[in-house]
């Protein structure tokens, strides 16, 4: 909300001098709870411009377009100005930048020659002030300014345009004026106002609220009534509609004083009737509509919801179609205007409009909002509505309205108001508890305090309960008057302290968090960088990982409004997130990469009523100089480190995103639980990824299931190991798993250790074979095994081999 | 017998002065005290010696036994000495090539600031929360008092899957699971993703982090939320700071505010980090509000509770020096490394 500084202070006796005491007001209403954004000044951007008159012109001999001007600036101070402004000319009142000046943008003004003849400052137009034209009737954006042509300076005398030479051209123009920007939150309806801000203003400062006095000047004998009848059909949408008619309308430019308010506070001119509505919507909150009569037909306005396909015109210029859900205000024909929202364009103000029908209405807060979200259109009306106005404020705005229609001369004021009125405001009692208010707030501030911060907001304090003012519907419950109390006492004011006299109670991580931290420091100390990604993304990638089309990964939780496609289904694989990162650093040039990221995928679940599940990964991604036993090293190395004994990994040919033959499913506990493997290449190409990519999956749950945080302590060996070597033939496609399970089995509990440390498949074997060689260790914990004993266990292993695999010993 | 034995002490003398290595201080303790040394050859000739000479003699022998044997000792620690000096010097290498590196990775700079945040909570005695990213409309709203309607939801703005189904636009939906679920005392944090339809720039993303805290015992007061925040901030952004409390409005709060902190960059003077503020705005808490509570089964005439609510992604711009918020979630190695 911008509010212009002086029009604010105009209801209040705060004092504002000097820039400190703008900071000051500024710092002061950002620690009451009215948050400062900005503030702006156009005047501070603008130096040393003052009014000039044009005394002499004459050609510049060496341009054709340029002319030499005389200027008055000051008493008995003349400039020579060279200029090409088409429009200047002698006699006018003109703004000139003196030497050293400084312009919009940080411009700087020098006296310099322009073509060999001396100027001594420079003429300037709106747009150099940084001033739009089209606030100052009569101005231009062809040439410099020239006062008397501006409508507010046409009517004065030459003595008094005298006057203004040597002055400042910024407070002349009435634009020198300090904007303060509030942030206003959504439960301050009160606070988009003028004269909320100032209320605010006032308490916090410890000064005096002035409300503007209003007073009616009702013209004639007519009634308001006679011309115009109101109807509220939906009495729960709409609880008051008040109208007044004012006719003998005169439609023409407001007066500045008004002009400058309203464009200081961002809202533009357009003529008095229409600035009136606006700038009672500025002072009070409450917007307001003004109909003309001619076009309300039949003499009556209908509040009622729409009819469905019901169209209307509104002042945007756009067709407008409504259904059952939007409120419109109606005549016996149709709807003139969305209520609350916007007017309809065949029953606005024009410029030969004679007689109007102002507006002052509250609506239903839900409602407008809804009507404006789904019009698409927000405006400053809706968004008032939308917090919330009260019946009070809407009758004093149709007062005010009435009493400036007097002031500015703008028509008669017709007697009284059509005053609808079907649901009265009711005064509300809170529970004023100062001992609830002082535990909550951890304070002791007495209540003679506490009711003088609640008396100068208006409340109505009473024994054990108050009643707040009508503008504050944000005030319902206890806590909330512990919070007015807090921001006037003082937030910072409040005495701190530590959870004082509460139960102890132990802070720590639950084992599942205790396991994904050890395993993303593990997968740190591997090389690897943790990586995060969103969690949605483009329903196209399930055809880049070669998805088959009733591939349950592509059954995707589907995001109804995406911010776009790319963002539009809620991610089933971590594949396409983690091909992403990899495709990126390749894209980068960044050579052998490694990332890990611990996140969820989504899977939909049959009733769409119910949440998806979610599953939580743990996910391997890398490129670069390496092979599928590197990053299956790393995956068995985070097992490992989590103390996990039982996981087997077994081929996996039918995955489509991943290379047939080099892919592997991961079992936990016998438990499927994730995949490993290289990136078919095809997919690799549609991510643009480097062809040596890989990727590992892991559930985290069965992870967490299966890792020890407290082994149990096994007592080292007191007799020594005997190691034997153990080298077979067997056919290429037994796998190595099957081979160990056999060793394993057959090698019994004295079988302490197996590792593969040599593979061979090349001609020294025959075709279609391998070659396998182990070393194996054996202990016995009660006794020193003999060689006999070895043998024994190590011809039961060939035995197991040879039968179950037609393994033979290699010679 | 005297003069031999003197003989074999003067020759040995001369030898072991030439030995100069350990083997060959070896061949002569052999020559000299082995079975068949010269030494070794006239104490067995001692038996055919008279009684008056033998003991004269034994002497003499056992002094030169022992001389010798100090000498091979010490020689031989010498000349150990010299050859290890010798392989040591031999084996010399350029220290300043560089190292054969182990390749190590690093933390997300996002989750690095959630790791921190987390230590700073478990030590005042919280537990982590969590819950469901893909939440139902009534705990990222309604249980909040955000009805339907409710302008707060503008500000919000929120990606549906169904009608009653979203993703949360604010981790405080834990806050709701947690009280349904738990009796007090509570007292939690709860890091997570949450989701708002924000176009990518370098400020905003449709996805981002928040970390939010509850404490829900009897007697809680807003003295307490100050305290707890202080502590969390001087953890965070150095014992130094200082902070503020600005009133604000949340719908699930009451009352609310925003901490600031003074600047860490320029100590409070205004600088580009602070706007020129002298503060920066790090995080949004309140008391929580008696209409949630008691929405959770929570009696607010017995318990009272705070709760706060911290954005991620700010508090890491802030702390590294980040001025784009899409490079955390690029993954660029070149970024990660920095971290």
């Amino acid at each position: 909300m911008k509010a212009p500084l002086k029009w604010l202070v105009s209801y209040t006796d705060i004092e504002i001098e000097n820039k400190e005491d703008i900071l000051k007001f500024a710092s002061d209403m950002t620690m009451s709870g009215t948050k400062v954004e900005g503030i702006e000044n156009k005047a501070d951007e603008i130096s040393k411009v003052v009014v000039g008159k044009c005394i002499e012109l004459y050609p510049h001999e060496n341009s054709d377009h340029l002319v030499i001007c005389k200027m008055l600036v000051g008493e008995d101070n003349f400039l020579q100005v060279v200029t090409g402004a088409p429009n200047a000319r002698v006699g006018g009142f003109i703004p000139v930048a003196l030497d050293g000046a400084t312009l919009t943008n940080g411009l700087k003004i020098k006296k310099g020659k322009l073509r060999g003849e001396v100027s001594e400052g420079m003429m300037c137009s709106f747009e150099e002030l940084g001033l739009d034209y089209e606030d100052y009737p009569g101005g231009t954006d062809d040439g410099v300014i020239i006062l008397q042509d501006l409508e507010d300076f046409k009517d004065m005398t030459e003595e008094e345009l005298d006057q203004l030479v040597g002055r400042d051209i910024m407070k002349v123009l009435g634009a020198d004026e300090s904007v303060i920007e509030f942030e206003v939150t959504s439960n301050r309806p009160d606070c988009f106002s003028i004269t909320g801000l100032a209320r605010e203003a006032a308490v916090t400062m410890n000064k005096k609220y002035i409300a503007p006095e209003i007073v009616v000047k009702e013209e004639g004998d007519e009634e308001a009534k006679k011309r115009i009848a109101v109807r509220i059909e939906d009495s729960d949408l709409c609880s008051r509609y008040i109208a007044r008619v004012v006719t003998d309308v005169k439609i023409g430019p407001s007066p500045k004083w008004m002009r400058d308010r309203l464009q200081h506070a961002g809202i533009r001119a357009i003529n008095n009737i229409v600035d009136i509505t606006n700038y009672v919507m500025l002072e009070f909150g409450h917007p307001m509509h003004a109909f003309d009569r001619r076009f309300v037909r039949g003499d009556e306005i209908i509040v009622r919801r729409a009819k469905n396909g019901e169209t209307m015109m509104t002042l945007d210029g756009i067709e407008r179609f409504f259904d059952s859900s939007t409120l419109v205000i109606a005549d016996k024909e149709g709807p003139i205007a969305v209520a609350g929202v916007m007017g309809g364009e065949n029953s606005g103000v024009m410029d030969d409009t004679k007689e109007v029908i102002f507006e002052a209405a509250l609506f239903e807060p839900v409602s407008i909002r809804m009507a404006a979200k789904k019009l698409g259109m927000r405006t400053e009306s809706s968004s008032r509505f939308e917090k919330g106005l009260n019946a009070i404020t809407c009758a004093m705005a149709m007062e005010r309205a009435a009493q400036l229609v007097e002031l500015l001369g703008a028509g008669k004021v017709l007697k009284g108001t059509v005053d609808c009125y079907p649901v009265p405001y009711e005064e509300r009692k809170v529970p004023f508890n100062v001992e609830r208010i002082n535990g909550l707030l951890g304070t002791e501030i007495p209540r003679e305090r506490m009711a003088e911060i609640l008396t100068s907001l208006e409340f109505k304090v009473f024994d054990d309960y108050v009643v707040p003012p009508h503008f504050r519907p944000d005030i319902v419950c206890g806590a909330d008057l512990s919070e007015e109390i807090a921001r006037f006492y003082g937030y910072n004011n409040i005495d701190t302290r530590l959870l004082t006299g509460c139960e102890t109670t132990l802070g720590r991580k639950n084992r599942r968090q205790t396991i994904s931290d050890m395993i993303r420091n593990s997968a740190k100390g591997l090389g690897y960088y943790e990586a995060l990604t969103f969690s949605f993304e483009s329903s196209s990638v399930f055809d880049m990982l070669n998805l088959p089309n009733d591939s349950p990964l592509r059954n995707a939780v589907v995001i109804s409004n995406p911010l776009g496609e790319d963002f539009s289904v809620m991610r089933t694989s971590m594949a396409p997130s983690m091909l992403k990162i990899l495709s990126l650093n390749h894209a980068k040039r960044n050579e052998s990469v490694s990332v890990f990221e611990i996140s969820y995928v989504y899977e939909k679940k049959e009733d769409v009523n119910e949440l998806p599940n979610h599953k939580e990964l743990l996910s391997l991604a890398a490129y670069g100089d390496m092979s599928f036993f590197d990053i299956k090293g790393d995956l068995e190395a985070l097992l490992d480190s989590l103390k996990i004994k039982d996981y087997s990994f077994a081929a996996c040919k039918d995955q489509p995103y991943m290379h047939p033959g080099m892919c592997a499913k991961v079992f936990i506990n016998g438990r499927e639980a994730g995949l490993i493997g290289k990136v078919h290449p095809k997919v690799c190409e549609n991510f643009e990824c480097p062809e040596n990519t890989y990727l590992a999956f892991v559930e985290l749950e069965p992870v967490i299931e299966a890792a020890i945080l407290i082994p149990t302590y096994k007592e080292l060996p007191k007799f020594p190991a005997v190691a034997r070597d153990l080298a077979i033939v067997v056919d290429k496609e037994v796998p190595a798993n099957d081979v160990e399970k056999v060793i394993l089995q057959r090698g019994g509990k004295v079988l302490e250790e197996l590792v593969l440390f040599d593979y061979y498949d090349g001609p020294q074997v025959p075709k279609g074979k391998k070659s396998l060689a182990y070393s194996l260790s054996f202990r016995d914990n009660e006794r020193t095994l003999t060689d006999e004993d070895v043998n024994k266990v190590m011809n039961k292993i060939l035995n197991g081999l040879n039968t179950i695999l037609s393994a033979e010993i290699r010679n | 017998m005297l003069e031999q034995l003197e003989k074999i002490r003067q020759e040995f003398a001369e030898k072991i002065n030439e030995a100069d290595n350990v083997a060959e201080v070896e061949k002569l303790r052999v020559a000299y005290m082995g079975k068949k040394g010269a030494l070794t050859a006239v104490l067995r000739g001692m038996g055919s010696l008279s009684p008056e000479e033998r003991p004269k003699i034994g002497q003499k022998a056992n002094e030169i036994r022992d001389y010798m044997e100090s000498i091979i000792t010490s020689r031989t620690r010498e000349l150990k000495e010299k050859e290890l000096e010798a392989k040591l010097a031999s084996e010399t290498i350029d220290v300043t090539m560089p190292g054969t590196k182990r390749r190590v990775g690093g933390l997300h700079p996002l989750n690095q600031v959630i790791d921190e945040m987390k230590n700073v909570f478990i030590g005042m005695g919280y537990e982590i929360a969590d819950g469901p990213e893909v939440e139902y409309d009534y705990y990222n709203f309604e249980a909040l008092n955000i009805p339907e309607g409710h302008p707060a939801r503008d500000t919000q703005d929120t990606f549906y899957i169904t009608e009653k189904i979203l993703l949360r636009t604010q981790t405080s939906s834990v806050q709701i699971r947690v009280m349904e679920n738990k009796k007090p005392p509570i007292k939690i944090i709860c890091p997570g993703k949450v989701y708002r339809s924000d176009n990518v720039d370098a400020t905003h993303s449709p996805i981002f982090h928040q970390l939010e805290g509850l404490v829900v015992d009897k007697g809680v007061t807003m003295g307490d939320l100050k305290g707890t925040l202080e502590i969390y901030a001087k953890s965070m952004f150095g014992s130094d700071v200082k902070v503020r409390f600005r009133p604000h409005h949340f719908p699930f709060t009451e009352p609310s505010a925003e901490m600031d902190v003074s600047c860490w960059t320029c100590k409070g003077e205004g600088c580009s980090m602070c706007k020129g503020e002298g503060y920066i705005e790090v995080l949004g808490c309140g008391m929580v509000h008696p209409e949630v509570l008691r929405r959770c089964g929570i009696d607010p005439d017995v318990y009272s509770g705070f709760a706060f609510g911290i954005g991620i992604e700010r508090t890491a711009m802030a702390r590294f020096g980040v001025t784009d918020m899409r490079e955390f979630f690029e993954n660029d190695v070149r970024f990660l490394k920095q971290f």
